[in-house]
C-alpha cells in the first residue's frame, strides 16, 4: 500500500473538486481497488450522518413517493392505489401552469438579485473599512429573523394603508394596492426573499473573498488590470463555486417557499403568488389530497432536479472554456 | 484624495442599502412601544413615545421564559450534531476514496431539493412510533445532521491545499488524525459560518416543532409567538413586542459568533 507515498494524480484530481466535479474523476489508480484502511475511516465518518439523514429523510421521501400513488386523504387507515393518476391529472391542471411559471419567475428573480446584491455588498465590505463589522451586523439582520416575524412586518408595510402608502402619500404620490395586484405582489414577495437572504449571500462570498490568494490580484495590478477588470476576470471567475452555492440555494428556497408566501400573500391575488409550496399546501392540506399534494412535490423535485443538472453543465463547460 | 473619494463612495452605497435593510426593523421596534391608536395612525420610523410596559404585557401573556430555554436547548444540541456530524461526512466526501461516493453525494443532493412537506408526514409517524412527541429528542435528533453543512464543509475542505494532507501523512498521520489536526483548525471560518446558519435555522424553524410538540411546556419561541398572534392579531403593538423578544436572541448570538467568524479567518493563515 503506497500510503505514506505522496500521490499526485489523487492531489490533482481532489484540489480544486467542485460538486459538478466530482463525478466521474474519482483517481483510478488500480482499477476498482480500494485501500481498505481507507474505506475502513470513510466508513465510520459517514455513517453517523448517513444513518441520521437515511432514517428521518431518505425513508420519509420513500414512503412519500409510494403515496404519491395513491388518492390517500391525509388520514383513513388505507391508501387506495391509483398508478400515475395524480401525476396524469396534474399534466392538465391550469393551476400547476400557473404556479409553475410564478415560481420560475420568483426563481429567476431571487437567483440574479441575490448574486447581485450579495457579491456587490460583499465586495464592497472586503476590506479595511470603517465600521466594517456594523455593516455586516446591520446587513445580517434580516437573515436572523423568523420567516413567520418579517413577512408580518413587510405585509404591515405595504398594506394600503400601512405606512409606506402613508409615506408615499405625504410627497403626493397615490400609492398603490401592493398585495392587490398580483405583480406588485409577486415583485415585492421577490424582494422580500432577497432581503430576508442579503446577510447569508453577503457571508457566503465574504467567507470565498478572504480565501482568495492576494498574489493573484497584486500581480494583475502589475500588469495594469483595473479595477472593474480585476472583479470581471479574477474575482467572479475564482468566486464560482460560492455563486453555485448561492444560485442552488435561492433555487432550493424559492422552489420550496411556503412561510414567506404563506404570511405575506397567501398565494394571491388569484394565485398571482401562488409559488408550488403553496399550491401543494393547498392541494394537501387545505383540500385533503395529500395523494395528489405529494404527487406535485415530487414533480416540483424533478424538476428542480433537471435544472440543476443543466446549471452543473453549463457551469462546468464554462469553467472549462476559461483553461 | 482620489481614495478619499472611493472610501466615501462605498460608504455612501453601503449607507443606503443599510437603510433600506434596518427600515422594517426600525417600524417594527416603534410600533412595539406606541399605544394601539398609535400603530394605525402613526408615520414615523422613529419611536415617537415609549410605552415600555408593552414589552410586560407580551411577556405575561405566555410564558415566553420556558419557550426561551426550549429554543435553546433545541438550538444547542442541533448545532452540536451538525458540526461533528456534517464535518466527519464532509472530510470523507471531499478527501477519501470509498466505494458509491459519488453516487451516494448525489443521493444526499437530491434530498436537499426535496420540499419539507414531503417528508413531514412520514416522519412524524416515524417519531410519534419512537414516543418522542413532546420530547426534546423529538425536536433534535431528526435533525442532528443536514445536507448543507455537509456540502459547505466539504466545499471548504476541497479548497485546502492537498499538499497539506500528503505531508501529514508522510509524517505518519493517520487519516483520521490528519482530519483533527489539519483540517478541523483551518477549517474554523467554515465551522463559524456553519454554526451560524444552524442555529438560526434551529431558532426560527417552524413546521417540525409545531408537529411534534403538544403541550405549552414544551413549546419553541416561534411557535409560542404564532398562538401569541392568534390572539394578539389586531393589537399589533403587542404582537411587535413579542416579535422583538423572539428576533432578539437570535440576533444576539449572531453578533458572537461574528466574533468568531471573524477571528477564525486571522487564523487560518489561508489569506496572506
Amino acid at each position: 500500500m503506497p500510503s505514506a507515498e505522496p500521490r499526485p494524480a489523487a492531489a490533482a484530481a481532489n484540489r480544486p473538486a467542485p460538486v459538478t466535479r466530482a463525478r466521474g474523476r474519482a483517481p483510478r489508480l488500480r482499477g476498482d481497488r480500494y485501500d481498505r484502511s481507507e474505506v475502513l475511516t470513510a466508513a465510520l465518518f459517514v455513517l453517523p450522518a448517513v444513518t441520521v439523514l437515511g432514517i428521518f429523510v431518505l425513508y420519509p421521501i420513500l414512503s412519500a413517493a409510494r403515496t404519491s400513488l395513491t388518492s390517500w386523504n391525509g388520514y383513513s387507515p388505507t391508501k387506495e392505489f391509483v398508478g400515475l393518476a395524480n401525476y396524469t391529472a396534474l399534466l392538465h391542471d391550469p393551476a400547476l401552469w400557473n404556479s409553475l411559471g410564478v415560481t420560475v419567475l420568483y426563481a429567476a428573480g431571487v437567483s440574479v438579485l441575490g448574486v447581485v446584491s450579495g457579491l456587490a455588498v460583499a465586495l464592497l465590505l472586503d476590506s479595511p473599512i470603517r465600521a466594517r463589522g456594523l455593516y455586516r451586523g446591520v446587513y445580517f439582520l434580516p437573515a436572523v429573523t423568523s420567516s413567520v416575524a418579517a413577512a408580518i412586518v413587510w405585509r404591515y408595510l405595504f398594506d394600503p394603508a400601512g405606512w409606506v402608502n402613508t409615506a408615499l402619500g405625504s410627497v403626493g404620490v397615490d400609492g398603490p394596492d401592493w398585495l392587490g395586484n398580483r405583480w406588485l405582489a409577486l415583485t415585492l414577495l421577490t424582494g422580500l426573499t432577497v432581503w430576508k437572504n442579503l446577510g447569508f449571500n453577503v457571508v457566503l462570498y465574504l467567507t470565498g473573498l478572504q480565501a482568495l490568494p492576494t498574489s493573484v490580484f497584486e500581480a494583475a495590478q502589475l500588469d495594469g488590470a483595473n479595477l472593474w477588470q480585476r472583479i470581471r476576470r479574477i474575482t467572479v471567475p475564482l468566486l464560482r463555486p460560492i455563486t453555485f452555492f448561492v444560485v442552488i440555494q435561492a433555487l432550493i428556497t424559492t422552489f420550496q417557499a411556503f412561510d414567506l408566501v404563506y404570511v405575506l400573500t397567501g398565494g394571491g391575488p388569484r394565485g398571482g403568488t401562488e409559488v408550488l409550496g403553496m399550491f401543494m399546501y393547498r392541494e394537501a392540506f387545505r383540500l385533503g389530497n395529500f395523494g395528489y399534494g405529494t404527487a406535485i412535490a415530487f414533480a416540483t423535485l424533478y424538476l428542480v432536479l433537471a435544472v440543476s443538472l443543466v446549471q452543473w453543465r453549463v457551469s462546468g463547460s464554462g469553467r472549462s472554456s476559461l483553461r | 484624495m482620489n481614495r478619499r473619494a472611493a472610501t466615501f463612495g462605498r460608504h455612501a452605497v453601503l449607507l443606503v442599502g443599510a437603510v433600506a435593510v434596518v427600515v422594517p426593523f426600525l417600524w417594527m421596534f416603534t410600533t412595539s412601544l406606541q399605544t394601539r391608536a398609535e400603530t394605525y395612525t402613526s408615520t414615523s420610523v422613529l419611536p415617537t413615545s415609549w410605552h415600555w410596559e408593552n414589552y410586560a404585557h407580551a411577556w405575561a401573556a405566555a410564558p415566553f421564559g420556558r419557550y426561551y430555554l426550549n429554543s435553546l436547548v433545541m438550538a444547542v444540541g442541533i448545532v452540536a450534531g451538525h458540526l461533528v456530524l456534517d464535518a466527519l461526512a464532509a472530510y470523507a466526501f471531499a478527501r477519501l476514496r470509498f466505494p458509491l461516493r459519488d453516487q451516494l453525494f448525489v443521493v444526499l443532493l437530491a434530498m436537499l431539493l426535496v420540499p419539507t412537506f414531503v417528508t413531514v408526514i412520514p416522519a412524524y409517524s416515524l417519531v410519534a412510533g419512537f414516543g418522542w412527541i413532546d420530547t426534546y429528542a423529538g425536536l433534535i435528533v431528526p435533525r442532528l445532521a443536514d445536507v448543507f453543512g455537509i456540502i459547505l464543509l466539504r466545499q471548504y475542505f476541497a479548497g485546502i491545499p492537498q499538499e497539506l494532507d500528503d505531508a501529514a501523512r508522510i509524517d505518519g498521520c493517520s487519516r483520521a488524525g490528519t482530519f483533527f489536526r489539519i483540517m478541523v483548525p483551518l477549517s474554523m471560518p467554515a465551522f463559524a459560518t456553519l454554526a451560524i446558519f444552524s442555529f438560526l435555522f434551529a431558532w426560527n424553524d417552524f413546521l417540525w416543532p409545531l408537529l411534534v410538540t403538544n403541550s405549552d411546556e414544551m413549546r419553541t419561541v416561534q411557535i409560542g409567538m404564532a398562538s401569541f398572534e392568534g390572539r394578539y392579531g389586531t393589537t399589533w403593538n403587542y404582537l411587535m413586542a413579542g416579535t422583538v423578544m423572539a428576533t432578539v436572541p437570535a440576533i444576539a448570538v449572531f453578533m458572537v459568533f461574528q466574533r468568531l467568524l471573524v477571528r477564525g479567518i486571522a487564523m487560518t493563515g489561508l489569506k496572506d
